[in-house]
C-alpha cells in the first residue's frame, strides 16, 4: 500500500476494504467464511491462547472448513481465558470461554459444523459505539 | 434481580468506547483499523478543522484525564496550544504501575492505532510535530505491537511528513521506562525521558509551559487518547450524553481480587459500584461476603458496603475518601484484613517513593512501621492517633501526587474499619485470620481423637491431654511454630 494522499482517498480505501472483506463482523453475509477470533493479549497468552491458535489454524484447514482466523487483543474476559469468538455465516458472533484443546475440538465439531451450542458461552454484556 | 433473569437476558451495562476495537480487530493489521473508520478523525481534523476548532471539540465533549486526576483534556490541550515555542511535544503516558491495573496494556495490545491517531490529532491541535510514548519495558507485547503499528502508520502516511497532503508533519517514537511507579507522575515521567532520575518537580511550571527539554509538552494517558478518535467521529454532543453531570463518557476498570469475573470492564460514568461488582463482575468468589473495594490503587481508598450504591464519577469517589485513579478495582471479601491491606499498599509506596522529599521518604516508612507493629500485636491505642496525624502531615507536605495520596489507604481504612484496628490493638485479634502474630493455635474438640501426635511434636510442651481424649493447647506457653498442625492427621488443629 502506498501513502494515503488525501482525506477522500482514505474514505475510498475504507469502503474498498469493507467490500472485499465480507467476513467482518459488521457485514456478515450468508456466504462469508466462518470467522474465528482468538484473543491474543498478554493475559490470553499466559492462559495458553497460542496453543489454541495453532490448533484452530491446523484443524480448521484439515477438516476442510472455510474459515478466517484472526488474533485480536483482549476481549476483557480475563477470568475465562483463553477465549474465542466464532461467527458463523449470517449469524451473530458467539464468545466461548475457558477454551482448551478438547473444547476447541467440540467447538469445531458441534458448533462450527452443526450449529449446536457448546457450553461456556459468555453473553455479550456491552454496547458498542454504534449502539449508543 | 433474579438469578435466572440475569442468565437468560444479560443486561448490557457496559459501553465500549476506549475498548471498542479490543478483541474485535487484529491489532497487527492497519487495514482492520481503517475498516473501523480508523484515521478518519485524523483526516478530518487536519484537512477540515483548525487547531482551535479541534481543541474546542475535545473541550466541549467534557473528556477528562483518565490517568486519575481527571483534569479537562480540552483545557490541557488549550494550555499547550497557547504556549509559544518553536518546538512542542505530545507524550502518551503508558507507565501503568498500579497493582492490579492493566487497562492501558490491553488498549495498546488490542488497538494501538487508536492511540497513534489520537496523538497525531493532539499534535495538530497544540502545534507539535513530535510525539513520544513512554511505556514500561515490562510490557514487551504492547511494545512489539506499537512498533508494528507505528511502522504501518508511517507506510500509509498517517505519520511522517505532509500528512494527508497537508503541511502537517508528525512522528512518534517510543521511550522505555524501567517500571518506577512515580514515573506515572507527569513531571517525573518527563525527567525520566530526558535521561534524568525519575523524580517529580514542583508545578508550576506545568509541562504545558515547560516540559520535555524545557519545551511545551502535553501529557495524556493511554485511555484518554483512546477516546479521542471516537469523539471526533461521533461528535462532542454524542460523547456528552454518556455519563454524569461533571464526568462524561466511560471509564475502563480492571476488576481484580475476590470477584468472580476478573477482567476488564468499560462502564458509563454514573454506574454504581454494586452494578460493577455484582452484575458485571458476577459477585464475590465462593459466595463469600463483600467487604470492601479499593479504587485508585495505592493512592486511592477503600469503599465499603455503604458506598455500593454511589454512582461512580470523579467527584463522588473523592467524596467517599477514595479516587478514580487509573482504574484498578480490587475487590475484598470477609477473609481480608483491612489493616494488612493498608500495610500492603504502604509497603508498595515505601518501595516506590523516589526519596526526593522527606515526608514521603521518611513519613511513609514510619507509617508502614506503625502498621507493621499493629499487625504484630504490639500496637497501642495511641498508635491510631499517630497513624492519623502522620498521614495528614504526609498528605499536606509531600511534593508530588504519590506522596500526597499515599496515606489514603490508611485514612480510608481508619475511617471505614476503625473497629478492625481496635480489635488488632486492644483485643489483639485479627478476625479475618490474616495477621499470623494475632492468631492462636487451637484444637477442635470434635475432631481430636487423642492420638497424642501433636503433644509429642510440640517443642515447648504446650499441649496437654489424656490418651484418646481431646487435647488442649496452652496459649501462654505456645510459641506458634505450627508443628502440631503439621502432625495432625484429623484437621483438629486450627488457627483462629
Amino acid at each position: 500500500m502506498s501513502r494515503i494522499q488525501s482525506f477522500e482517498e482514505l474514505k475510498l480505501y475504507r469502503d474498498e476494504l469493507r467490500r472485499s472483506n465480507k467476513s467482518d463482523g459488521q457485514q456478515n453475509h450468508t456466504d462469508s467464511p466462518v470467522l474465528v477470533k482468538i484473543a491474543m493479549a498478554t493475559c490470553s497468552l499466559a492462559a495458553g491462547a497460542e496453543k489454541i491458535m495453532q490448533f484452530m489454524t491446523e484443524e480448521l484447514d484439515k477438516r476442510g472448513i472455510d474459515a478466517v482466523i484472526c488474533g485480536t487483543g483482549c476481549m476483557g474476559y480475563c477470568y475465562a481465558e483463553p477465549t474465542i469468538e466464532v461467527t458463523l455465516p449470517g449469524e451473530e458472533p458467539v464468545v466461548f470461554g475457558y477454551v482448551d484443546l478438547k473444547k476447541a475440538d467440540l467447538i469445531i465439531e458441534n458448533y462450527i459444523k452443526q450449529g449446536e451450542m457448546v457450553a461456556g458461552v459468555i453473553p455479550v454484556n456491552y454496547k458498542k459505539v454504534e449502539e449508543i | 434481580m433474579s438469578e435466572t433473569a440475569v442468565k437468560s437476558e444479560p443486561k448490557k451495562k457496559q459501553i465500549r468506547i476506549a475498548l471498542r476495537n479490543c478483541g474485535v480487530i487484529n491489532p497487527g493489521r492497519i487495514e482492520d483499523y481503517i475498516e473501523k473508520d480508523g484515521y478518519l478523525s485524523l483526516g478530518r481534523v487536519v484537512t477540515e478543522l483548525t487547531p482551535e476548532e479541534s481543541i474546542e471539540i475535545v473541550r466541549e465533549s467534557g473528556l477528562r484525564g483518565r490517568g486519575g486526576a481527571g483534569f479537562s483534556t480540552g483545557l490541557k490541550w488549550e494550555f499547550a496550544r497557547r504556549s509559544k515555542s518553536d518546538q512542542k511535544y505530545v507524550v502518551c503516558n503508558a507507565d501503568e504501575g498500579d497493582p492490579g491495573a492493566f487497562m492501558d496494556r490491553s488498549i495498546l495490545e488490542g488497538d494501538p492505532h487508536s492511540v497513534l491517531e489520537a496523538m497525531a490529532i493532539c499534535g495538530y491541535a497544540i502545534g507539535a510535530d513530535t510525539g513520544f510514548i513512554y511505556i514500561r519495558a515490562e510490557y514487551p507485547l504492547a511494545i512489539e505491537r506499537l512498533k508494528t503499528a507505528i511502522a504501518q502508520a508511517r507506510e500509509f502516511g498517517f505519520l511522517g511528513k505532509r500528512i494527508f497532503g497537508t503541511a502537517f508533519d508528525f512522528d512518534i517514537s517510543l521511550k522505555y521506562g524501567a517500571g518506577a511507579f512515580v514515573c506515572g507522575e507527569e513531571t517525573a515521567l518527563i525527567h525520566s525521558m530526558e535521561g534524568h532520575r525519575g523524580e517529580p518537580s514542583l508545578k508550576p511550571p506545568f509541562p504545558a509551559e515547560s516540559g520535555y527539554l524545557g519545551k511545551p509538552t502535553n501529557v495524556n494517558n493511554v485511555e484518554t487518547f483512546a477516546n479521542i478518535p471516537v469523539i471526533f467521529q461521533r461528535g462532542p454532543e454524542w460523547f456528552k450524553q454518556i455519563g454524569t453531570e461533571r464526568s462524561k463518557g466511560t471509564k475502563v476498570f480492571a476488576l481484580a481480587g475476590k470477584v468472580n469475573n476478573v477482567g476488564l470492564v468499560e462502564v458509563p460514568m454514573g454506574i454504581t459500584i454494586r452494578e460493577v461488582i455484582f452484575e458485571i463482575g458476577g459477585g464475590i468468589k465462593d459466595g463469600k461476603k463483600f467487604k470492601a473495594v479499593q479504587t485508585g490503587g495505592p493512592s486511592g481508598g477503600c469503599l465499603t458496603e455503604k458506598h455500593l450504591d454511589t454512582p461512580i464519577d470523579y467527584e463522588n469517589l473523592v467524596a467517599c475518601g477514595s479516587m478514580m485513579g487509573s482504574g484498578g478495582m480490587i475487590v475484598m471479601d470477609e477473609d481480608d484484613c483491612m489493616v494488612s491491606i493498608a500495610k500492603f499498599f504502604l509497603d508498595f509506596t515505601v518501595e516506590e517513593s523516589c526519596g526526593k522529599c522527606a515526608p514521603c521518604r521518611i513519613g511513609n516508612k514510619r507509617l508502614y512501621e506503625l502498621l507493621d507493629r499493629i499487625c504484630a500485636g504490639k500496637g497501642e491505642l495511641e498508635d491510631l492517633d499517630r497513624l492519623r496525624n502522620l498521614s495528614e502531615v504526609i498528605k499536606d507536605t509531600s511534593l508530588c501526587g504519590l506522596g500526597q495520596s499515599s496515606p489514603n489507604p490508611v485514612l480510608s481504612t481508619l475511617a471505614n474499619f476503625y473497629d478492625e484496628y481496635i480489635s488488632h490493638v486492644v483485643d489483639k485479634k485479627c478476625h479475618a485470620g490474616v495477621c499470623r502474630d494475632l492468631l492462636e493455635y487451637f484444637i477442635v474438640e470434635e475432631n481430636c481423637v487423642g492420638c497424642t501426635a501433636c503433644a509429642r511434636a510440640c517443642p515447648v510442651g504446650a499441649i496437654n491431654g489424656e490418651r484418646k481424649e481431646p487435647h488442649v493447647i496452652n496459649p501462654e506457653i505456645c510459641i506458634k511454630c505450627g508443628a502440631c498442625m503439621e502432625k495432625c492427621k484429623f484437621d483438629a488443629v486450627i488457627l483462629r
